[in-house]
């Protein structure tokens, strides 16, 4: 097949464009690779966001409530850990990381479980009611969370394995990105191998296209759904884990707060389609960073502003996938 | 005289607000081909997708070997040997000629042998093995659609308007497939516009109007019958072509 490579293009596109601007090479480098380690955060949280959509047509406006428990919840066992935090040895750090993380996906999954039984599955096939009601779980887990942990944001401190920086002459690369690049990546790389090089990833990628159609050759679709809306919260709680220790705080609001980035990546990467998503990701995060940089009065509206241009360039996203 | 393989008792189906089928009635037997004929609207594909479950029967029966199918899943009923290829071929563009085959093959590996009597008459899917199915033609498509049905043997085949938009070669490679699917292990029902097509195969025929079975029973009756094709197809001999 002919891949469509233009929409890949415009990563490095968008890097080289940046470079004259920015000036300083060592400004460059330091940004680029804070805005790719936060589009692949982002990623990570809106990958289960995009199939879901792709196979059910379930608009999920709930999704950030899966990213603020993840990030909950590993604040939790990170404070509970917090000797192992800051001990100086790598090796407690991540002792007190993985089970941090692990608690995250786990309970962000579970959680999404049960949002796919009680609150999307009564409303699957109707739009206007999938938004309002999955709107409604976010807002009751938004205060749930208050309840739980309280009204106060947390303040989360990275592990000492991670604070500061690698040092290349001027340039300096907060070590903490460099690892969210390199779980990012890894992730894409067990997303894009599960979908191309798994009958399961084939049963995703066709459902995607038409699940009607899928059912009639006998697998049962919802299934494979509620399956991809688990792994689709245990991922975002994995990003809610990531984006709380990137933040270094946590508060009730942080969900709703990183979903505004997470609809506009999966609408800039093209609904239903993983590549679209990572590309749209890379680019959401490498042009808040560089216009947080060159021009911070309208860094806020840099996103928007992106996916207005992706969409009148290409109405269905980047990477359209066809559907029935 | 044998149950019939396929049964449906008064069938009706809403689709929206739209009373569709009216009280559907008509047996296929085993082991030979129905053609399901009619005008457009008549309700022949509404008819194919409620025997698939994908739209629900309001009321009647449907029963497929013995056993009540009205209201199972379409999964279940697909997994009772019963293949279903729409008017739209339904392929997933996004996946290779490969990947389709292999996703429907659902008890493993599509067999070799098979393979190979399926790439005897559709030759361009082994061409385009590893092409997205997208990017294939028209008649293409619809080789791959009628090849995901086959590759494995399945008891009932419902197959809607297979030559629609087909070149004439392709056409014939078709009926070769569909005759010797009949006469060894599947039994086809039939939605077809183009007449000639439907005499040259069919074994029996039901003809559609209005949301029922206007006319039951062979074939060779009804091929005979110019009065009643004029009847209940509104159209001369001539034209079906």
């Amino acid at each position: 097949m002919k891949r469509d490579w233009l929409p890949l293009l415009l990563i490095p596109a968008l890097m080289i464009g940046a470079l004259p601007l920015i000036g300083s090479p060592a400004s460059w480098v330091t940004l680029t690779v804070a805005g790719l380690a936060m589009g692949l955060m982002i990623f990570i949280m809106a990958s289960g966001l995009t199939l879901t959509f792709g196979l059910m047509d379930v608009l999920n406006f709930g999704h950030g409530a899966f990213i603020a428990v993840g990030a909950f919840v590993a604040a939790s066992v990170m404070l509970a850990l917090a000797p192992w935090m800051t001990a100086d040895s790598i090796w407690l750090n991540l002792a007190a990381i993985g089970p941090a993380v692990l608690a995250a996906m786990v309970v962000s999954g579970v959680l999404g479980l049960g949002f796919e039984r009680i609150i999307v599955r009564p409303v699957y096939g109707q739009h206007l009611k999938q938004i309002l009601v999955t709107t409604g779980g976010l807002i009751v887990a938004e205060q749930l969370l208050k309840v739980i942990w309280g009204p106060d944001q947390i303040t989360l401190s990275r592990p000492t394995a991670l604070r500061g920086a690698f040092l290349f002459g001027d340039v300096a690369i907060e070590k903490y990105r460099v690892l969210a690049v390199v779980v990012g990546l890894v992730v894409f790389a067990a997303l894009a191998l599960t979908l191309n090089r798994t009958r399961l990833g084939l049963l995703i990628r066709a459902g995607v296209e038409n699940g009607e159609m899928v059912e009639a050759l006998g697998y049962r679709i919802r299934r494979l759904f509620v399956g991809v809306f688990v792994v689709g919260s245990a991922l975002a709680g994995l990003g809610g884990a990531m984006w709380g220790l990137y933040q270094e705080t946590v508060t009730a609001a942080i969900g709703a707060q990183v979903a505004v980035l997470v609809f506009i990546v999966i609408i800039i990467g093209g609904l239903g389609s993983v590549g679209g998503c990572f590309v749209g990701a890379l680019l959401v995060g490498l042009t808040a960073n560089y216009i947080g940089f060159l021009a911070p009065k309208v860094a806020l509206g840099s996103n928007i502003l992106l996916m207005a241009l992706v969409l009148l360039w290409r109405p269905q996203g980047l990477y359209p996938v066809a559907k029935r | 005289m044998a149950e019939p393989l396929l049964s449906l008792r008064g069938v009706q189906t809403n689709i929206g607000r739209y009373h569709i089928l009216h009280g559907v009635e008509f047996d296929v037997a085993e082991g030979g081909l129905t053609m399901l004929l009619g005008r457009n609207g008549a309700g022949k594909t509404t008819t194919l997708r409620t025997i698939m479950g994908m739209w629900r029967a309001a009321a009647g029966e449907i029963r497929f070997d013995g056993r009540d199918i009205t209201h199972m899943a379409t999964p279940d009923i697909a997994r009772l040997g019963i293949a279903y290829v729409p008017e739209s071929m339904a392929i997933f563009a996004d996946l290779t000629v490969q990947e389709n085959l292999v996703l429907a093959a659902r008890s493993g590996p599509p067999d070799q042998k098979r393979l190979d009597w399926i790439f005897a008459r559709f030759e361009a899917l082994k061409r385009f093995w590893t092409l997205p199915a997208g990017l294939l033609s028209g008649g293409q498509k619809q080789m791959l659609a009628v090849a995901r049905a086959i590759i494995e043997p399945r008891r009932l085949l419902l197959i809607d308007e297979p030559t629609k938009g087909l070149a004439p070669a392709i056409i014939a490679n078709m009926i070769d497939a569909f005759r010797e699917l009949k006469d060894g292990e599947s039994t086809l029902l039939v939605v077809e516009q183009n007449f000639v097509f439907a005499r040259q195969l069919g074994d029996a025929v039901a003809v559609m109007d209005d949301g029922r079975v206007a006319h039951q029973g062979s074939m060779a009756a009804f091929a005979a019958d110019s009065a009643l094709q004029q009847h209940l197809l509104g159209l001369g001999m001539d034209t079906h072509q």
